[in-house]
């Protein structure tokens, strides 16, 4: 038997991780990819948590989740090969300007 | 005890697959990584009872929304990136703040020893079910995703596209 | 059943299992030499063996003997990683299918499938989604540029595709009412009026086989929408780069491919292990026979139009996928909807 806070936990650690991932990286991608990561941490809450009060709205919310993640991602990328189309870098400190 | 295996092989699995994220410098190794996080997510849902969600972060998280990643940093050719000045800064900062933060919430869970253990499949969670609640009481958050879905989309075909001028400017050359 | 039962009755399935689709996969691709010989008036293999049946075998020989290269501008782990990846998702789907009822075998009572998860059709497309990645990491890690487009056209092509292939299966669902492979099956049992099997392909599925077919040959990358590997546009596509064992990976993962999804169709449209409701009952639920037959019908067809028709070019294939069968398959799902909504 797993305990509930070994799960939220993992959870915490894996939204840690995305954090650290948003604020270290220079590359707009990997920035990108760490909210995603931060994203699937907070999924693995949800899906603990219905598990414990077995109330199966917490499996319907991820699946809201999982959506609206991959509608950002969809609409993410593109704005990123827009900018990528105009400035020529993916570096995130070299995209400070509004002038190009 | 055999769970506790299992969750621990697997959340091993992700914590390493997520600081490797980190410490990757080219963002091909990072997509992979988060691919494998996910993977190993999906074996979470699984001990949790939830295998239909766990069926769908497969399908849909790892296998369209990461191909979609890998796509993009094929299609742009990203190269591996460099340390700048407000790299360092962040790492510096950063990376103690974040742990200390982490450490502290996670000391905080697990001296929560009230709650119970989690048995395992314990949520009978079949699709049939899931399907009623998604349809009935979640109907109006359903609907309004799926138009959000479909501006996304609209979105994304439009900010992709290349600009109207530079292909008039090239008919005219 | 004890847990060592359980664990022994499984390692056996799997070993025959794997044994039985690398075979098939040997002999799908006899098969097709032979087929499209005969249908370009030719013979195709007949002097190794009778008939050309030890093809394969010889096949097999040349490609473990071929010098395996490694080429200095690649990068190196994904590009060991990739036709790996690719052979090992093809090779894992095989692990839900059913090739028949039940069985008591000295008293195990076991399904003819590796494991009956109740979700297994979703691992199936979820298998089928991860397969991408052989493909998109083959052409990156090659680093040349025929390598990289192949990659790019054949990745975007496969997820296009994706989507019309999972909702054309939503309407066999919708009448089955579970994902679990067994009880699709199942639920095709006994017939219409007396003589017409109720197969998911004439109980109203017509349109939706269709849209499958299309999509399962644009998914496994077979003519006509085989341009990102074809040899007169660019060179090799994806796996230009790769030579000897990593080669013969990625062809053994397109075949393996090629059986799954024609397992797949005889699964849901065709009936599964049912056999004809005509004749003895025996006749009737023969467990394995019907299944490979059915199976191998499929491959045929798909042998067949790979002599027939020519290649799409690109844009045709994508706005074909995008602009044609999407909206079909969405149409199709809402027509079945409310026909078992009405029906209800």
């Amino acid at each position: 038997m797993v305990p509930l806070s070994y799960y939220l936990v993992l959870s915490g650690i894996l939204f840690a991780c995305g954090v650290t991932g948003f604020l270290i990286k220079r590359n707009i991608i990997s920035i990108f990819m760490s909210i995603e990561l931060m994203l699937n941490g907070v999924n693995l809450s949800f899906v603990a948590f219905a598990a414990q009060w077995k109330a199966l709205s917490g499996q319907v919310f991820v699946f809201f989740v999982m959506v609206v993640a991959a509608a950002e991602a969809a609409v993410g990328l593109a704005i990123i090969i827009a900018v990528y189309r105009t400035r020529e870098t993916l570096n995130v400190d070299q995209v400070n300007l509004l002038k190009l | 005890m055999f769970h506790l295996i299992i969750f621990s092989v697997f959340g091993l699995i992700c914590i390493v697959g997520a600081v490797n994220l980190l410490v990757q410098r080219h963002p091909i190794n990072s997509a992979l990584s988060l691919v494998v996080v996910m993977g190993s997510l999906a074996v979470e849902y699984l001990l949790l009872g939830a295998e239909f969600v766990a069926a769908v972060q497969i399908i849909v998280y790892a296998g369209a929304v990461m191909v979609l990643f890998v796509f993009v940093i094929m299609l742009l050719n990203a190269g591996v990136e460099e340390r700048t000045q407000g790299s360092r800064v962040a790492l510096w900062f950063g990376v103690p703040g974040i742990l200390v933060g982490g450490l502290l919430v996670s000391w905080v869970m697990l001296e929560q020893a009230g709650i119970q253990a989690v048995p395992v499949g314990a949520l009978p969670g079949p699709p049939k079910t899931l399907a009623w609640l998604l349809f009935h009481e979640y109907l109006l958050p359903f609907e309004i995703t799926s138009i959000l879905v479909l501006i996304a989309i609209m979105g994304a075909v439009v900010l992709a596209s290349r600009p109207e001028s530079v292909q008039r400017s090239k008919k005219e050359a | 059943m004890t847990i060592q039962t359980f664990i022994l009755v499984s390692i056996i399935k799997i070993v025959i299992c794997i044994g039985v689709l690398l075979t098939a996969v040997a002999y799908t691709v006899w098969l097709e030499r032979k087929v499209v010989g005969h249908i370009q008036n030719r013979w195709g293999p007949t002097r190794v063996g009778p008939f050309g049946l030890l093809q394969p075998l010889a096949d097999g020989l040349k490609f473990i003997f071929k010098e395996d290269l490694l080429p200095p501008h690649v990068s190196k782990p994904l590009y060991i990683a990739a036709p790996m990846l690719a052979l090992i998702f093809a090779l894992t789907s095989i692990s839900v299918i059913p090739l028949g009822d039940w069985v008591s075998i000295a008293g195990i009572h076991t399904p003819l499938q590796i494991t009956d998860v109740n979700i297994g059709l979703l691992i199936v497309l979820g298998v089928t989604s991860l397969g991408v990645y052989g493909v998109a990491l083959a052409g990156w890690s090659s680093n040349s540029k025929y390598s990289l487009l192949g990659g790019l056209r054949a990745s975007a092509q496969m997820i296009s595709y994706e989507i019309a292939l999972g909702l054309s299966l939503v309407g066999v669902l919708v009448l089955a009412g579970s994902f679990s492979l067994h009880d699709i099956v199942e639920a095709q049992g006994g017939t219409f009026w007396g003589f017409v099997p109720r197969w998911n392909i004439f109980q109203g599925q017509f349109v939706a086989f269709f849209i499958y077919l299309m999509a399962a040959y644009a998914e496994t990358n077979r003519v006509p929408f085989d341009l990102p590997e074809a040899e007169t546009e660019l060179v090799a596509g994806y796996h230009t780069e790769y030579s000897a064992m990593k080669f013969a990976m990625f062809f053994m993962a397109e075949y393996a491919n090629m059986i799954t999804v024609a397992c797949l169709a005889t699964i849901l449209f065709l009936g599964g292990w049912k056999g004809l409701p005509y004749g003895p009952a025996w006749l009737q639920n023969l467990p394995v026979i019907w299944f490979v037959l059915k199976v191998f019908c499929f491959l045929f067809l798909y042998i067949w139009v790979r002599g027939t028709l020519p290649r799409f070019r690109y844009d045709q294939l994508m706005s074909f996928g995008w602009k044609f069968l999407l909206p079909l398959a969405i149409a199709n799902l809402v027509i079945t909807a409310l026909v078992v909504a009405v029906r209800a």
